[in-house]
């Protein structure tokens, strides 16, 4: 990988092949909107915890997951540049991140922390 | 046997002073990814710990509002104290910023000199690595009183099933920040010595994937432990 050439003169020096970059890593203005998204979200999930009626309600937990979930990802594919790196980075990510998930899911069933409601409908 | 060497030879500075690996990527940063990805299955096996054992506690302190015997007849006060949380998770999630920008400044250093103010701070790696390490060294503050409060009023790591599960997943959190915080002392002690510059930035890069991720597990405990009652 060719490091000093005249005709390349961003990050001229990093190595992008041993780095993985694949795409060029997002501008400071992009770490600041992603700053402000993950900032509102966080507070929108504190104000919510404050209404008692939506605490009470069935979307209480799921919006406060899905909220979190698009933090976890949206740090994850900005700020940890995994949308712009080698796809071996996502599948050593993401392959152990399943099967930690799945045991999660699986151990909260097993402990009775979850439970599918079979035969609701009848 | 001599283009060999050759050839060898520039492989070698081609990558900094290592041979080329056959995926074309650098050992070390596989490395921190395999690594990130066996600390994802450690935090959901503490996490899953916490969930299983969460409304188990015969005895209190509890972490939410909880009705007393007899049945409500009193409300008893919840230990986790949201405003707090809510503010040190902020503070982490601003360094995982202050990170990512001082990477950002460690890979334009070659570029010519800033001329604005602006340009001149967006690319000083001190000042943001300064800025992540003294973060995360408020994250953990916010910690150290939350433990203490939490002590004061109590709950230690055996009084309950709650205080067994919360201290050991929040205190595995607060171990890796704090290796995290060392981490970033080296680098800027690094910065202060001889200057990172571009060809550092790989070095950088393992730092800031380590403590995006310490970032993303809080991101997922914050809203498991301390927001769903």
């Amino acid at each position: 990988m060719a490091h000093d050439s005249s005709d390349t003169p961003v990050v001229a020096h990093v190595d992008h092949t041993s780095m993985g970059i694949e795409k060029e890593h997002p501008t400071w203005s992009t770490y600041w909107k992603v700053a402000v998204i993950l900032t509102l979200i966080t507070v929108v999930e504190v104000w919510i915890y404050y209404i008692p009626s939506f605490v009470a309600s069935r979307l209480f937990v799921p919006s406060l997951l899905i909220m979190s979930a698009v933090k976890f990802v949206t740090v994850v594919l900005f700020y940890m540049h995994l949308r712009y790196d080698h796809k071996l980075f996502r599948v050593l990510f993401t392959g152990p991140l399943i099967i930690a998930m799945t045991t999660l899911i699986g151990l909260m069933f097993l402990f009775g922390k979850l439970s599918l409601r079979v035969g609701a409908l009848n | 046997m001599a283009h060999a060497a050759a050839i060898h030879s520039a492989h070698d500075d081609s990558h900094g002073g290592h041979p080329p690996t056959s995926t074309g990527l650098d050992n070390k940063k596989i490395a921190i990814w395999a690594f990130i990805g066996s600390e994802c299955m450690l935090f959901a096996s503490l996490i899953s710990t916490y969930l299983i054992y969460k409304g188990r506690s015969v005895v209190g302190p509890y972490p939410h509002e909880v009705c007393g015997p007899p049945v409500c007849a009193t409300v008893l006060k919840p230990i986790l104290n949201i405003p707090v949380t809510s503010a040190s998770t902020f503070v982490l999630l601003m360094s995982s910023l202050a990170m990512v920008l001082a990477l950002a400044a460690v890979e334009m250093k070659d570029q010519p000199a800033p001329t604005t103010f602006g340009q001149k701070i967006l690319r000083s790696s001190k000042l943001w690595l300064w800025m992540t390490a003294l973060l995360g060294t408020t994250f953990l503050g916010f910690q150290a009183f939350e433990f203490t409060s939490f002590v004061h009023e109590g709950l230690t790591i055996k009084t309950n099933l709650f205080g067994s599960s919360f201290f050991t997943l929040t205190g595995f959190h607060g171990a890796h920040v704090t290796a995290g915080v060392l981490w970033l002392l080296t680098l800027l002690a690094i910065d202060y010595r001889r200057g990172l510059g571009p060809k550092d930035a790989l070095n950088v890069d393992l730092a800031a994937l380590y403590w995006h991720f310490v970032d993303v597990v809080w991101i997922a405990i914050f809203t498991l432990v301390y927001l769903i009652k």
